[in-house]
Order: structure tokens, then C-alpha cells, then sequence
């Protein structure tokens, strides 16, 4: 369906995201609002990165920019080695159903809808059985722990069932990446560390994760550390000793699951 | 995505909000509906008027006393505003493309004969009248020229006085008491049943003119004379006939107007199936704009869909979803909306007009061409006021549907 349309002669292999020199530049009204100064960086597959940093510092722009729900000004964007600026709007519809499965800091699930339902959805959009479908769907959602909550609606659910409902529904098509947009930024402490833990599990199978967070605690969890500030990179880290999410949660004290759902 | 997928989502989306896919809908079978049941009004209407011009036969004159009819109202003619025996007998004598002619009188009474009575129309007729009308006896005959010179006290009667009348025994041969003057029944007509007005026919007797003028009118003026022509080619030659004859008779001058009215039946029938004809068209029209507000409607609510499902757009995109993946689901919606309107409109205006039919005793016909109309109307409703809001949302840019508040 996608086609190797421009591969960089730079292309490593193991490469999968490659950026260069990108800018975003906003229009309101009058007024330029530069959300991102020229940004570089390369993601390997495999990483786990967290991206950090002040509100308004450009992170949103610049994951929405590489989920392909945005174009930038200006820049090369680069994954898999397809020149992405080239694509048509089908062909970035396509990519954002096959390759990238994104997370929300709000969830964004549709309501009155139940959660195989919701996570069932990408695969309307790509040629697939039916049966497939479901036991893919199924498969994700127990992937996530929620086997038992598979026909609950959004709004039976927590907030932290929601947003694994939200990561099921990003895996469900096998996706390289994974890029999650404050993941916790609505959640409390104990479940933004079970939700920290499902994304380090998949990482640990070989998905790649981008995550937004302004908590550092959080950013503890990645293996790679980003901060951005006014729309540039100020620092690029790695982090040699990142927290294993299963162990903390064993010193957190336990939270009745049903007492959290009401 | 499936056809079949498509369809089962948009049935959900419209199945989450009933009350506003029901008030959509509304507008879609009230004008359905109302296209259905004024189309079958309009066409039964015109298939009652073509019946009762058929039963009067085709090839028939009616002459009547008074000027032509203008927009309803006889325009006055003077007092020698007459039609006489002696007028029919010269008609008779002098009009060579006339074969029968029955000059008519009536009168609307009690019928008694032993302790049974019955109230009904009483009409003079002609020796002829049955030929003309091409109305078979029954039982017994009917009444000869001799009866008709001769003022004879005979009479024959329609079915349904011969039923009332006479229940257990038959008619003929026994007497009956109209307005207190004893008739003997000759005969019994055959049945003709109710016309297209669901008026019955069988309720009359015919007695000679001669007879009614003279026993029960009192008055010597004819209401009017019934003539059939030789031949459905000699009508108009039969009917200048007729009105020389009458103008000569009556003595009106030569720039002056009739001072009777010949009235042809296939006239008539062209005229009165072509309002009719102008009357569906008429109802038709009115019931469209109904089915084009319901149209509207749709637009309307789609549009709200569009905008308060922006973020759902969004979301769909976000994973995935095609431009031409939102636009099939919302036209889809639109359509199924129009289709589900479109059929239970259907089935409304049928009950409808049956419901119209029973109680106004109108007769009203559905033909598969109404339903074909309608049906095919709100399809191309729901695709032309469906595009542009199902366009719309397609066109939207992912990022910003998501971020829309
Ligand atoms: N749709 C938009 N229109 C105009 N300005 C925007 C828009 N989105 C973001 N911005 C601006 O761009 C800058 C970066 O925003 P964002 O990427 O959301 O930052 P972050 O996610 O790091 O808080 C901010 O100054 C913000 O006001
Ligand atoms: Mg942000």
C-alpha cells in the first residue's frame, strides 16, 4: 500500500525516524507564532524516548508533526526512509493506520462506543476479515490487561482502563512506533506508573515509543531523554539507569481497582 | 471499509441519537407520505371521472333548458326558458343523424306497496331511455310506446327498490303506491351497482315521462331530453341537428344565444379528466415541497452532525480513516436517514389514503409509479442534501478536527 517513494542516501539501517532542520510556524492573524525553531534528531528502532520540557516549549507540534496529523513549515521528515512531505493525503491516512499508533493525553475514545469496538477500529480502515479483526482486537485488549472489560463503554471505565483502551486501540495494527502525547497527564500517580509499565513492556517487545511528559518522574521510565525549549532542542541524553515500572509498583501501596472506576 | 460495516455504523451512529434521526426522519415521511396519498387521491379521482363517463356510453347528446353554464351559474335567458314534449317529438322527426332520444321528467318520492315503503328518485323516461344507457331488463319488460302515448300507470324498478319493496315475492306484475298513485311494476332492471361516487344506481324507478308529468309533477316542462347519436362519427352532425332544430322551434335570432344546452358526453369527459389531470399535479407539487423541506431537514441535521462530530472525525483520521472513508459514512447516514423516512412515508401514505378512501368514500389508486417517485425522490434527497455536509467533514484536516472544541 505505501510505497518506498525517496529513501535518504544517510539511511542506516535501524533508523526510523530521521528529522532535519524542521519549523513550524503558526498564523494568528497577524501574528507568527514560531512553535518550532529547526529541530534534528534522529530515533532508532527500539528507543524509548521521552520528550520533556516548559508548556508551549513546541513538544505537542512536534508529536502531532511526527504522527502525520500535521505538516511542518518547513523540514525533512523522514520514516522508514519515506520522504513523508511527499505523501498524499490517502498515503499519510495509510501511514497513520499502519506504522504509527497514537496516544492521547485525553483518551480521545469514541463515546457510546465499547472498548473492542474501539480498539476494532484502525482495522475498518485497512483491508482485513471480520474474524481477524475481532481476535486482533481481543488480542490487544488483553495484551493491555482489560480481557474482562472488553464490552464496557468509555464511560464505565477509568481513567486508566480508558487509556489502556486508547494504547490497545494504537497496537491493535502493529505499528513500528508508538508516539503518546502526556499519557499521564490525566492520570494518578499509581496509574501513570501501570501505564508506564505497558508502554516499557511493548518497548521490551521491540515497538519504538515517543512519550510527552513535564513530570520527570515519569521521564524516568525512557531510556532516552529530550528536552525541548522554545521550540528547539536544548538537551539530548541518554539514561543509563531508567526505573523498571513492575518494581515500583510493587512498593505502591494497592488501590481498589472498583473504588478507582467509581 | 465493508458496505456492510458502513451501513452497521451508520445505523449505531443514528441508533445513539433516536430522537434526532426520528425528527429528521419526520420531514422525509410526512413528505413521502403526503406524496403518496395526494397522488392516489388525484389519480382516483380522475379513474371515478372516467368511469362515470364510460357508464353514461360515448356516443350520447343531453339537452337541458337554460343557456350554456358559465363559471357554474346559468346566465338567465328570459322566461321562455322551456323544453317540451312537442320539442322532443320535433327532434325525433327532424334530426336524421339522431337514432334514440328519451325525453326525461322526474319526481323524488314514497314508494308503498303492502306495508313496506321506501323513499327514492322517480324518473320519467322514454320508450328508448334503455337503449341509450344500454341497460338490460331483468325480470319481467319494459314499458312499450303504447304505455309512454298513452300515460299508462306502469313503472320499473331498479334493483334495489325491487329488493326493498318486494323481499320475499317478485315484483313484477304487483303494485306500487308512488305519492298515492298505484303503478303496476312491468319489470325489473339488472343490477348496475354503486358508480366511482359510491352512489347506487339501482336506486330508481323509471316510469314513461308521459306518465310522471302528467300523475305526478304536474308540470308540463321536460328537465331534460337524452339522445344517442347513429354512430360515435355522427355526433357533431347530430348535435348541429339538434340545436337548429331548437333554435328554429324557440325562435331565437340569428345573433342571439341558445336558450338550451346540448351537452356532449366525450366534451365533458376531456374536460373533466383534464382538472382532474391538472388536480394530481396540483396536489403533487404542494406534497413536494413538503418532501423538499423534509430535504432540507436533513441537510440541516447532518450539518449539526458534522460539526458536533468533528472531534470523532478527528479521531477517525487519526487512526487511519480516509477522506473518502468520512465521506461514505456520512452520506451513508444521510442516506439510510432518507431511505428508512422514504419507506415508512410509504407505508404512512398507503394507510393514509386507504383511511380517506373509507371515510370520504373517495376512491384513491397507488400505483407503482407514485411509489417509484417518491421512493426515487428521497434517495436523491438524501444523496444531494447529504453530499455537501458528508464533504464537509471529509475535506477537514486531521489535526485540526481533533483540536476542535
Ligand atoms: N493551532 C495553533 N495555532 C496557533 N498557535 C499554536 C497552535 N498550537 C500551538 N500553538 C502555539 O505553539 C506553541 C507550542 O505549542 P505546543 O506545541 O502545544 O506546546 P507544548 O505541547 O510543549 O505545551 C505555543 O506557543 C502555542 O501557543
Ligand atoms: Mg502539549
Amino acid at each position: 500500500m505505501i510505497h518506498e517513494i525517496t529513501t535518504t542516501p544517510a539511511q542506516k539501517d535501524g533508523v526510523l525516524i530521521q528529522i532535519n532542520h524542521l519549523t513550524k510556524v503558526y498564523q494568528l492573524g497577524e501574528v507568527d507564532v514560531h512553535a518550532l525553531r529547526g529541530v534534528s534528531i534522529n530515533v532508532s528502532r527500539g528507543e524509548f524516548v521521552a520528550i520533556m520540557g516548559a508548556s508551549g516549549s513546541g513538544k505537542s507540534t512536534f508529536m502531532n508533526i511526527l504522527g502525520c496529523l500535521d505538516k511542518p513549515t518547513k523540514g525533512d521528515y523522514f520514516l522508514e526512509g519515506i520522504d513523508v512531505s511527499r505523501l498524499t493525503r490517502d498515503e499519510l491516512a495509510a501511514i497513520r493506520n499502519l506504522k504509527i499508533g497514537f496516544v492521547f493525553q485525553g483518551f480521545n475514545l469514541l463515546s457510546r462506543t465499547s472498548a473492542l469496538e474501539n480498539v476494532e477500529l484502525p482495522l475498518f480502515y485497512c483491508s482485513i476479515s471480520n474474524k481477524l479483526r475481532k481476535s486482533r482486537a481481543i488480542a490487544a485488549i488483553e495484551r493491555v490487561g482489560l480481557g474482562d472489560r472488553i464490552h464496557h463503554y468509555p464511560n464505565q471505565l477509568s481513567g486508566g482502563q480508558q487509556q489502556r483502551v486508547a494504547i490497545a486501540r494504537a497496537l491493535v495494527n502493529d505499528p513500528s512506533i508508538i508516539l503518546a502525547d502526556e499519557p499521564t497527564g490525566n492520570l494518578d500517580s499509581r496509574t501513570s506508573v501501570e501505564v508506564m509499565g505497558i508502554f516499557q513492556e511493548l518497548n521490551n517487545n521491540g515497538i519504538t515509543v515517543i512519550l510527552v511528559t513535564h513530570e520527570p518522574d515519569i521521564a524516568q521510565f525512557a531510556k532516552r531523554h529530550i528536552v525541548f525549549r522554545d521550540g528547539k532542542i536544548k538537551s539530548d541524553k541518554f539514561n543509563p539507569n531508567p526505573r523498571i515500572a513492575s518494581e515500583v509498583l510493587k512498593e505502591l501501596p494497592m488501590i481498589d481497582e472498583e473504588e478507582e472506576a467509581a | 471499509m465493508k458496505t456492510l460495516n458502513i451501513l452497521l455504523s451508520a445505523f449505531r451512529a443514528l441508533q445513539r441519537n433516536k430522537m434526532r434521526s426520528f425528527l429528521t426522519m419526520l420531514g422525509i415521511i410526512i413528505g413521502v407520505g403526503a406524496v403518496i396519498a395526494m397522488l392516489a387521491i388525484g389519480q382516483g379521482a380522475e379513474f371515478s371521472v372516467k368511469q362515470q363517463i364510460a357508464a353514461l356510453g360515448t356516443n350520447v347528446l343531453m339537452v337541458y333548458p337554460g343557456a350554456q353554464q358559465q363559471a357554474g351559474v346559468r346566465t338567465a335567458a328570459g322566461s321562455a326558458v322551456t323544453l317540451t314534449e312537442d320539442d322532443a317529438l320535433a327532434i325525433s322527426r327532424e334530426c336524421p343523424a339522431v337514432r334514440y332520444l328519451s325525453p326525461g321528467s322526474g319526481a323524488g318520492g314514497q314508494v308503498i306497496a303492502g306495508n313496506l315503503n321506501w323513499s327514492t328518485g322517480i324518473q320519467g323516461v322514454g320508450n328508448d331511455y334503455l337503449e341509450i344507457r344500454q341497460w338490460p331488463i331483468e325480470y319481467g319488460e319494459f314499458f312499450t310506446d303504447q304505455d309512454v302515448k298513452a300515460a299508462a300507470k306502469v313503472c320499473v324498478l331498479g334493483r334495489t327498490v325491487a329488493d326493498n319493496l318486494f323481499p320475499e315475492t317478485s315484483a313484477v306484475e304487483q303494485t306500487v303506491r308512488i305519492r298515492n298513485v298505484p303503478f303496476k311494476v312491468v319489470g325489473v332492471l339488472t343490477k348496475k351497482g354503486q358508480n366511482a361516487n359510491g352512489q347506487d344506481q339501482d336506486d330508481l324507478i323509471l316510469a314513461p315521462y308521459s306518465t310522471v308529468i302528467r300523475r305526478l309533477t304536474h308540470w308540463p316542462n321536460l328537465r331534460s331530453i337524452l339522445i344517442s347519436a347513429n354512430s360515435l362519427a355522427e355526433m357533431t352532425t347530430a348535435q348541429k341537428q339538434v340545436t337548429e332544430v331548437l333554435r328554429m322551434r324557440h325562435k331565437i335570432q340569428p345573433y342571439d344565444a341558445d336558450d338550451f344546452t346540448v351537452r356532449n358526453q366525450t366534451d365533458l369527459a376531456a374536460t373533466a379528466t383534464a382538472t382532474t389531470e391538472i388536480l394530481t399535479i396540483l396536489l403533487a407539487s404542494i406534497a413536494s415541497v413538503s418532501l423538499l423541506v423534509g430535504g432540507i431537514g436533513i441537510m440541516n441535521i447532518m450539518l449539526v452532525s458534522v460539526t458536533e462530530r468533528t472531534r470523532e472525525i478527528g479521531i477517525r483520521m487519526s487512526i487511519g480513516a480516509r477522506s473518502r472513508d468520512i465521506l461514505t459514512q456520512f452520506l451513508i447516514e444521510a442516506l439510510v436517514l432518507s431511505l428508512l423516512g422514504g419507506i415508512t412515508g410509504i407505508i404512512l401514505g398507503t394507510v393514509g389514503s386507504s383511511v380517506i378512501s373509507s371515510i370520504a368514500k373517495w376512491p384513491t389508486i397507488i400505483t407503482p409509479f407514485s411509489v417509484f417517485l417518491s421512493f426515487g425522490f428521497s434517495i436523491a434527497i438524501g444523496i444531494f442534501f447529504g453530499f455537501y455536509p458528508a464533504r464537509k467533514a471529509a475535506m477537514l484536516n486531521p489535526i485540526d478536527a481533533l483540536r476542535y472544541e
